[in-house]
């Protein structure tokens, strides 16, 4: 394989700007991402670990295989959404090792607001599951909630991709071969009832969890009928007599074990079908990333600095490195595994487009993960460009992504705009994960774009009315344009609605890739059928 | 010479004596009971043979076996080692009749000295100095009272017979005479089915000083110095030294004369060794030293000897078997430097060295050398059974003077590593680095004296034991972390990876160990190649590889080199001979899971009430036959699921229920 060579001078001025910029935007990132994984506030934790539960992050440690990792989804989900603090939509979302087996944990912080489901709490709860889906990936809940959020109930209850979405997920997954195993650590009322009943095999702590369609006060103000939770839903009620539950744990600590128990007797074996090789690292250290990366997002800079910092013994075999120089596309090993890489140089034209179907029809051919680090301002405009057919070539590259079958990971590595987005695999194109670097923007154009777009209408419209618009004017509209934009577009609010599954540090890319793709790769690897292709 | 030899023994002195035959061109032939089939000693030797069942009495002391094992062998020459059949004058003549070279003294010799009343009588006479007391037959009460008084109190009573401190009372007035004695001969009588006793002067501060003789058939005798075998518990030796500390030279000298007259008198041949006691109550004195007895055979201690001296006492046994003359004359031998012995026990210092068995999960000592030398019959993964005595090896040390040799025994010691059966390393390690002991401060009961400074007292763990616990724990998990990666269908995962990657954040792991019954907790980051830990507080860095169970650790930059021992759910780690075992503690293991009663008791299935066990109010542990229902022809037991007290009693027997009727109430104990 061909090696890449880093022209990167790590003394220089500009690497250690870059540096600096961007470790100060990861340590904001951390910063942000250890607030929110405290959960509630210091009473309400106080008070669960006081009634001899444990808090919900030790839940999830305790419940991995020992020093394995954790692949947290969607940490900043909420963050500055509502006007409560909801740290992390109230639920721990993420992919970890239970006996050796990759599962999806979903995970209620009972210490959120009772671990009620708010609109992003559902979002996020759905989106594991579409993880669980995609890549096979047997479902583990700890269960601690009051079920849906009340006050927000219109958002949260009624909509195809609402709370019933959940349990409709839970019966399709097992429908189709994907366990799904409850632990009822706490309460478990009404629709969150069904997460157990709906569950292959469920565990139940006592005096703990409680299961009922209708709590107490539910069941006093409909029939008159007085009654304690643990004698409507208790463990003793759905280990003995209602059979609800299957296991009865004694604490916190035994549930976790059963449910390891579960896990290990599921019976089932990953086989990778990849020709997979020893993994090596890069020769050069993924730490220095940081300062690749230029702090004007518009400063151009060669990818495949990034790419030599991420790939197996930075070996990266380019596929047209002479063809369509704004798109690099090639293969490469990421923690042994093989992939097809594509990653932006520059905007994309008609032959980076085409370079790119080609490429992902090679991959699919193949049964190659495909990798996209994505940094793109667009497709190039202008009257040659669209004489030139370069929204035909910009669809079969839309085409290709979107009917690829292989794993797709996407990294926002810079610029995500317009359709630029589309033929990289963004949100839309369901790539397998999609990590966005903090650094990075999303939008469907750019802010100082957007902008002056609507200005030169709002112009033309005052011109044509003959009215002039001074250019203080014109600068005091384009500012909250921009400034909306800049907000929109920032990787906060955009993890915040769960349009990503988390913001990486860029040191730690090669990790969650090799992560995400070892995940994907739980599910056989499909055949592509790709549709037309506009010729 | 003979061209082969027979080993009539096991352990570490059959393999010692083939070392030697092989050196000197001899084919060696072992012995084995079924214990010992794949022993060491076995593995060795060029042949061997089985000669029965592990219990000593039917395999290493029948001689008719082990005679018609050498006639099978061919082998021309036995060589019985120390215990067992080597002081058994019958089959020394049973070997002459076979005509198969004994390697040890003349039948006659061994008798002479094998009683031991007869013996000091027979010393007396060659002028050798015995220890003033009684020999006589006459085995009255009023005899044995009344010698007692002319030898002046403490006394001390022994077995004619015995040995090992069996039938053996100390007297320190007449009051207590009687009951001693009709205890010492009980005692003679079973262990040895004689009950004769002498009686003794008995030393207040005696050290054990013994003189290595050696003879030839063309009537030379030399000797080859003193050992001091002052360290003893239990009446048995477990340091020994050469020369011994403090010796003056004329005393030496009159000791050597005196064991050689010994050896003379008894018309010796071959290797021996007269043991004195000495009464060191005003220092080593010239006109202070008795004869004790003599053991006709090699001795367990006979390295210290061979290390000073430089010849190999083996050699010597065999050249003098054959009929050659002693290598040396008396002038042509000299000391050289100082030589340890330590016995490395199967025995629990702790329970007053209570001997213990058990597998060799691990035995390793430092390499030898010219100043080391390592004597066993074992390695590591061996079995030390209840059969035989439960020496694993013998560490000899060999070095210019005496502080030299002690300091490398200590280092020895240190490095020595032995996990199984429990064991006197650390124990062995206390003594070697004793003041009293550095000083040369020694007699028989050095060790009853500072038993307070020797044994190892259970003590809080040290924060870097549990460290590198902790290390050798996280590797050994890296380790099969690797392994279930390489036999999985995905070898190469990062999800393999033990490194506890957490996005944009930290995971502090808590490990648990259980010291004994106290719970540690040590906190775990992952940092660069190694961890962070958080012991009681306070917080190092830890790394280090783990190979072939060393452990490497550097902790805050200090190097460590320790042994580390996983035996399922423990670990041992041993520092400087001292293993320190942890439990690995689950935190996910609840221990006993109490299911609970679950309220109200009710019927599984209609049928009749027989018989009701419990009344209200009373207590039931679970398990507890509450009712007896009859059903569908079946007597059915309804027992308590969990501890409580019993509510109420809804039924009385001879009652119909129906399926689900309420029958008992349980009130739950509170957890």
């Amino acid at each position: 394989m061909s090696v890449l060579t880093s022209t990167l001078d790590s003394r220089s001025a500009a690497f250690r700007a870059n540096s600096e910029a961007m470790g100060a935007l990861v340590a904001d990132l951390r910063a942000k991402v250890a607030k929110a994984a405290l959960g509630g506030d210091q009473r309400s934790r106080d008070r669960h670990v006081g009634r001899g539960k444990l808090l919900p992050r030790d839940r999830v440690n305790m419940l991995l295989d020992p020093g394995t990792p954790f692949l947290e989804l969607s940490q900043l989900a909420a963050h500055g959404v509502y006007d409560d603090d909801i740290p992390g939509a109230g639920v721990i979302t993420g992919i970890g090792r239970v006996q050796g087996r990759e599962c999806v944990i979903v995970c209620n912080d009972a210490t959120v607001k009772g671990g009620t489901y708010y609109p992003l709490t559902v979002k996020k709860h759905l989106r594991a599951q579409e993880i669980a889906v995609e890549n096979r990936l047997p479902c583990i809940y700890l269960v601690d909630s009051g079920g849906a959020n009340l006050p927000n109930q219109d958002e949260v209850f009624p909509d195809r991709t609402h709370f019933g979405r959940i349990f409709y997920n839970q019966a399709n997954m097992s429908a189709a071969g994907i366990p799904q195993v409850a632990v009822v650590m706490g309460s478990c009322t009404a629709g969150g009832a069904y997460v157990p009943a709906m569950c292959d095999e469920a565990v139940i702590v006592r005096r703990q969890g409680t299961i009922f369609l209708g709590g107490p006060p539910l069941v006093r103000a409909a029939t008159g009928e007085i009654v304690s939770a643990e004698d409507l839903g208790g463990a003793d009620v759905h280990s003995r007599t209602s059979g609800v539950t299957d296991h009865y744990a004694m604490n916190d600590r035994h549930a976790l074990g059963l449910a390891r128990r579960i896990v290990a007797n599921l019976n089932t074996r990953k086989q990778v079908g990849l020709d997979l090789a020893e993994p090596r690292a890069p020769l050069y250290d993924p730490a220095e990333i940081h300062g690749v990366v230029p702090q004007d997002t518009r400063t151009p800079y060669d990818v495949r600095e990034v790419i030599a910092r991420v790939v197996d013994g930075s070996e990266f075999d380019e596929w047209k490195k002479l063809y369509a120089t704004t798109l690099i596309t090639g293969f490469a090993r990421i923690h042994g595994y093989p992939v097809g890489i594509l990653a932006n140089n520059g905007i994309l034209f008609s032959e980076s487009a085409l370079k790119g179907a080609h490429f992902i029809e090679l991959c699919c051919q193949r049964g190659i993960p495909l990798v996209f680090l994505q940094n793109i301002t667009g497709f190039m405009v202008g009257r040659k460009y669209e004489s030139g057919g370069i929204a035909k070539d910009g669809a079969k590259l839309v085409t290709a992504v979107a009917c690829a079958k292989v794993p797709k990971l996407t990294v926002i590595i810079g610029g995500s705009f317009g359709a630029g987005n589309y033929g990289m695999c963004g949100r839309a194109y369901s790539p397998r994960f999609l990590w966005m670097w903090p650094n990075a923007r999303i939008s469907v154009m750019g802010g100082e774009q957007a902008a002056s777009v609507l200005a030169t209408v709002r112009r033309e419209g005052m011109e044509a009315r003959g009215e002039t618009w001074p250019a203080e004017a014109e600068a005091a509209f384009k500012a909250p344009i921009r400034e909306q934009y800049e907000h929109q577009g920032h990787p906060y609010y955009a993890s915040a609605r769960i349009w990503d599954d988390g913001i990486i540090d860029p040191a730690d890319t090669r990790r969650v890739l090799g992560l995400s793709l070892s995940a994907a790769l739980n599910a056989p690897v499909e055949k592509t059928t790709f549709g037309v292709f506009r010729m | 010479m003979f061209d082969s030899v027979l080993i009539a023994n096991r352990g570490e002195i059959a393999c010692r004596v083939i070392k030697t035959a092989r050196r000197l061109g001899l084919r060696t032939v072992a012995v084995y009971s079924d214990a010992d089939a794949k022993a060491r000693h076995v593995a060795m030797a060029d042949a061997a043979h089985r000669i029965g069942p592990p219990a000593a009495r039917e395999s290493y002391l029948r001689s008719d076996v082990i005679i018609a094992a050498a006639k099978a062998a061919g082998a021309k020459a036995i060589h019985p080692g120390y215990g067992f059949l080597s002081e058994n004058a019958e089959f020394a003549e049973a070997c002459a009749k076979a005509a198969i070279t004994f390697i040890g003294p003349p039948p006659a010799a061994i008798r002479a000295m094998g009683l031991k009343g007869a013996a000091k009588a027979l010393m007396e006479k060659a002028k050798v100095p015995v220890v003033p007391g009684y020999h006589g037959d006459d085995q009255g009460l009023a005899t044995l009272q009344k010698e007692a008084a002319r030898i002046g109190y403490p006394v001390l009573i022994k077995a004619v017979a015995g040995g090992g401190g069996k039938g053996m009372r100390r007297v320190d007035s007449e009051a207590e005479f009687e009951r001693a004695l009709t205890g010492a001969k009980r005692e003679a009588a079973s262990a040895f089915g004689d009950d004769k006793v002498l009686i003794e002067k008995y030393l207040v501060k005696p050290r054990h000083i013994e003189i290595q003789v050696f003879a030839d058939s063309h009537g030379n005798a030399v000797h080859l110095f003193e050992r001091d075998c002052s360290i003893q518990r239990r009446h048995q030796k477990v340091i020994e030294e050469a020369p011994a500390p403090g010796m003056p030279e004329a005393m030496r000298k009159a000791m050597g004369e005196a064991a050689v007259a010994a050896a003379k008198a008894i018309g010796y041949v071959g290797a021996g060794t007269v043991e004195f006691i000495a009464d060191v109550s005003d220092g080593l004195r010239q006109d202070r030293f008795y004869f004790m007895e003599m053991n006709t055979r090699l001795q367990v201690e006979h390295p210290v000897t061979e290390m000073i001296t430089g010849q190999d006492l083996v050699e010597w046994q065999i050249r003098v078997a054959a009929g050659e003359k002693l290598p040396l004359q008396q002038d042509e031998i000299r000391i050289d430097g100082h030589a340890v012995e330590v016995r490395l026990y199967a025995e629990n210092p702790a329970r007053n060295f209570l001997p213990s068995t058990g597998t060799l999960v691990r035995f390793r000592a430092p390499p030898e050398g010219p100043h080391l030398r390592l004597d066993t019959g074992v390695r590591e993964g061996d079995e030390v059974t209840p059969y035989y005595d439960p020496m694993i090896a013998k560490l000899i040390v060999h070095d210019r003077d005496r502080r030299a040799a002690l300091r490398r025994m200590r280092q020895a010691l240190h490095e020595t590593e032995i996990v199984g059966p429990a064991n006197n390393v650390a124990f062995l390690a206390q003594v070697v680095g004793h003041a009293a002991f550095v000083d040369g401060d020694l007699d028989t009961g050095f060790i009853d004296r500072h038993k307070a400074d020797l044994i190892p007292k259970a003590a809080e763990v040290a924060p870097d034991t549990l460290a590198l616990a902790a290390v050798a724990l996280l590797l050994q998990r890296a380790d099969q972390a690797a392994t279930a990666r390489r036999a999985s269908g995905d070898p190469h995962s990062p999800w393999g990876l033990a490194d506890g990657w957490r996005m944009n954040g930290a995971y502090e792991e808590r490990l648990e160990l259980m010291a004994g019954e106290t719970l540690h907790t040590i906190g775990v980051l992952p940092e660069g190649a190694g961890w962070r830990l958080n012991i009681r507080g306070a917080s190092l860095f830890a790394a280090g590889t783990l190979d072939d169970g060393t452990l490497v650790a550097m902790l805050d930059g200090q190097q460590r080199r320790v042994g580390v021992v996983r035996q399922g759910d423990r670990i041992i780690v041993l520092e400087r001979g001292h293993g320190t075992a942890l439990g690995l503690h689950d935190p996910l293991d609840v221990g006993e899971v109490e299911e609970g009663v679950g309220g109200a008791i009710t019927a599984p299935l209609p049928g009749k009430v027989i018989q009701v066990l419990v009344a209200a109010g009373e207590k039931v542990e679970k398990g507890k036959p509450l009712l007896v229902l009859e059903a569908m022809k079946m007597e059915h037991t309804i027992a308590a699921a969990g501890a409580g007290t019993v509510d109420t009693v809804h039924v009385a027997a001879g009652d119909q229920v129906a399926e689900g009727a309420a029958l008992i109430a349980l009130k739950e104990a509170e957890a």
